[in-house]
């Protein structure tokens, strides 16, 4: 059993207009087995969260603690975290030229596990990702990420979170650009990897959508930086009815009713 | 002429109005001084043709008007202002552009299949001079100089199994000059490897024939010592529906400048031009190719890519390619990519592209120096390869790009194995 525990976590990033300040005091707690679904309008912060917790470069922490079972995450490299168990599904997957897929999953699965993979074993278990994930044979010659389509960039996502194991998944807008087809196929691969038992998950979405798919445990909504309202799946049931408008306040409203009414579209 | 270091351009099929400013259907308007001679020297006939440029406009204005004879006396001494030579540290030459050229040449041992003739000919051989006339002065230097040279023949329609590999072994620091010709006759298929190695001073040419419906690769190693100084002009003739690959792969010498240049004589031919340097702190790598469309129909493709690392690690790379007037249904693309992987390294990098018709089917060209992508570096390393590991990976991907163009697996692997090295070297 493991804890992924966010405590009041201020996030800010460096922009030509200085300093601004994007999350403003996140707590959160999540145990293996559970999954928790983030949602909120555009420019709420939510991605912002998982970059944080991955440790992009480009995100401050100003104060708060992230920790895993104990330890100081925000003390860790990139690399450190995603060897202690942290795995983020990128929202924009990104093309590394030159660096074939055979050799990026089994480089990265050496660098997780501390060993590498036994040759025969790991071949099947690829294959057998990959024909669950109806992701064409011939993917593992081509270079990282390089000319997939955004569906086959998520799917491909989701294949390295079914392989390298982590203990606590970020799916950071998995959901958004792909086709129901796809999102059930991606759906169905991330509950695979729930399903047994030792994994917990943090699903960010802006749609409701995934969420017949993935059953969360626990919804929080991020309105401005902040978690304003945390509930069962019930509260997403009712975000599809209604939407992110009754969090709306001020001159953030417009913005909000914008992005609701995209959400239920 | 183009001087563009970072941009991304292609023409595509014309349509009936300029899209381009100064361009027509009928081309780029171009000065009249260039508009009267377009004729490359070295298509058809013209082979032996002494030239200077034909008189043609302005020097240097154009790739076309660059003085080209086999007389060392034709060409002024350098002084390091001219076009072609304003990125090379001439005092590192040591002597290759003033001196005459009479140390012991590398020493040359040739393996190759029985089909394939190889002679060592006197100056007077007939086919001296059959593809290529010097474009500089280091060149008719050693043009002027050499003793005997290697001819090695591809017979007609011999398909060579294996690799035809030369190996050129330096005699020394004593400046000398080196000549290499190579003739793939009509429908033969062969790969031709230069291995250049050992200690050298020395100024080369290497002239290539294509004949009609001929395939050739030609893969030039310079894996010199550190004290090398080498200057290689690399000249392809090709005749109609040849086709050339060539492969050129700097990594040892003081100072290594390679001037490739392919000029087409007959329609439907086809050229890939591929490079491979890493530069170390101090040593100077030079690549300026020049492809010239003389001709309807033919295809150039070209790919250079280098990595620099250390103090004073200094790469340039020109690639001029030149579509005349003639040359209708063209297609060429020709980009340049660098890895700068540390501080206090430089690359140069001029793409210039010529069009004289708007007649064709495709023209572009890029170039780009950089870091490494650290957004590249962020997704390997959230995947908990260690950034030291994640460099590496990057480095040898981007690099991998030409090294599997070579097809030869003993090279292959043994220039993996160089690349390794160089990036243990600075632990990168």
């Amino acid at each position: 059993m493991s804890t992924l525990e966010i405590k009041d976590l201020h996030v800010s990033i460096d922009t030509e207009q200085g300093t601004k300040e994007i999350l403003k005091g996140v707590s959160l707690t999540i145990r293996t087995g559970e999954t928790h679904a983030i949602m909120g309008p555009n420019g709420s912060g939510k991605s912002t969260l998982a970059s944080t917790i991955a440790g992009h470069p480009r995100y401050n922490v100003t104060t708060g603690t992230i920790t895993l079972d104990g330890e100081d995450v925000l003390a860790m490299s990139v690399d450190e975290r995603a060897r202690a168990g942290l795995f983020l599904a990128m929202q924009y997957p990104v093309e590394v030229p030159g660096v074939s897929m055979t050799n990026f999953l089994r480089t990265a699965k050496t660098a997780i596990d501390g060993e590498a993979p036994k040759l025969r074993t790991w071949t099947k278990d690829v294959k057998a990702a990959m024909a669950q994930l109806r992701i064409d044979a011939d993917f593992t010659q081509r270079n990282v990420n390089e000319g997939f389509s955004g569906g086959e960039k998520k799917r491909v996502e989701i294949l390295q979170l079914e392989l390298f194991k982590p203990k606590f998944a970020i799916l950071d807008e998995t959901d958004s650009g792909l086709d129901v087809d796809a999102l059930k196929v991606v759906s169905e691969g991330v509950n695979r990897a729930h399903s047994e038992g030792k994994m917990g998950t943090l699903l960010i979405t802006h749609y409701t959508r995934i969420l017949r798919y993935i059953k969360p445990d626990f919804v929080h909504v991020f309105v401005d930086g902040q978690v304003v309202e945390e509930g069962g799946p019930e509260l997403a049931d009712r975000l599809e009815e209604e939407g992110y408008d009754r969090y709306a306040t001020g001159a953030g409203a417009a913005t909000i009713a914008a992005a609701s009414a995209a959400a239920q579209a | 002429m183009t001087d563009i270091t970072t941009e991304k351009a292609r023409i595509g099929a014309p349509s009936a109005k300029p899209f381009i400013n100064g361009f027509t259907e009928e081309g780029e308007s171009l000065s009249p001084l260039n508009a009267k001679e377009s004729k490359a020297p070295l298509a058809g006939e013209a082979v032996k043709r002494h030239s200077h440029g034909g008189g043609v406009g302005v020097p240097d204005s154009s790739r076309a008007g660059r003085l080209t004879s086999y007389k060392l006396a034709d060409f002024k001494p350098l002084t390091g202002m001219e076009e072609d030579w304003r990125f090379t540290p001439l005092k590192r030459l040591r002597g290759l552009h003033t001196e005459v050229l009479n140390g012991t040449a590398p020493s040359v041992s040739v393996t190759a299949p029985d089909s394939v003739t190889v002679e060592t000919v006197g100056r007077d051989d007939r086919r001296i001079g059959s593809a290529a006339i010097p474009e500089d002065r280091v060149s008719a230097n050693a043009w002027e100089n050499f003793t005997e040279a290697t001819v090695i023949t591809v017979p007609a329609e011999a398909q060579v199994d294996g690799e035809v590999s030369v190996l050129l072994t330096g005699q020394g620091t004593e400046a000398s000059a080196q000549h290499v010709v190579i003739v793939a006759e009509k429908f033969s298929k062969s790969v031709v490897v230069l291995d250049h190695q050992g200690t050298a001073v020395v100024a080369e040419n290497v002239e290539i024939l294509v004949e009609d419906g001929a395939q050739l690769t030609v893969i030039s190693l310079q894996e010199w010592n550190d004290d090398a100084v080498h200057a290689s002009s690399q000249q392809v003739k090709l005749g109609r529906d040849a086709k050339f690959k060539h492969i050129v792969v700097s990594l040892g010498g003081d100072l290594v400048r390679v001037t490739p240049s392919a000029r087409f004589t007959a329609p439907g031919a086809e050229v890939e031009l591929f490079g491979l340097y890493f530069a170390d702190a101090g040593q100077h790598l030079e690549q300026r190719l020049f492809v010239d469309h003389a001709v309807a129909n033919c295809k150039s493709n070209v790919l250079y890519k280098g990595a620099l690392q250390g103090r004073n690690a200094h790469t340039v790379w020109v690639g001029d390619v030149l579509i005349r007037k003639e040359a209708e249904g063209t297609d060429t693309y020709e980009a340049n990519r660098n890895l700068v992987l540390t501080d206090g390294a430089r690359a140069d990098s001029v793409p210039n592209l010529e069009i004289e018709t708007g007649l064709i089917a495709g023209a572009g060209h890029a170039s780009a120096t950089g870091r490494f992508d650290d957004q590249h570096l962020f997704y390997l390393m959230a995947r908990g390869i260690p950034e030291k590991v994640a460099r590496r990976l990057v480095v040898r991907g981007f690099l991998n790009e030409i090294i599997q163009q070579i097809k030869v697996p003993a090279i292959e692997e043994r220039l993996t194995a160089a690349v390794e090295r160089e990036l243990a070297a600075t632990d990168n």
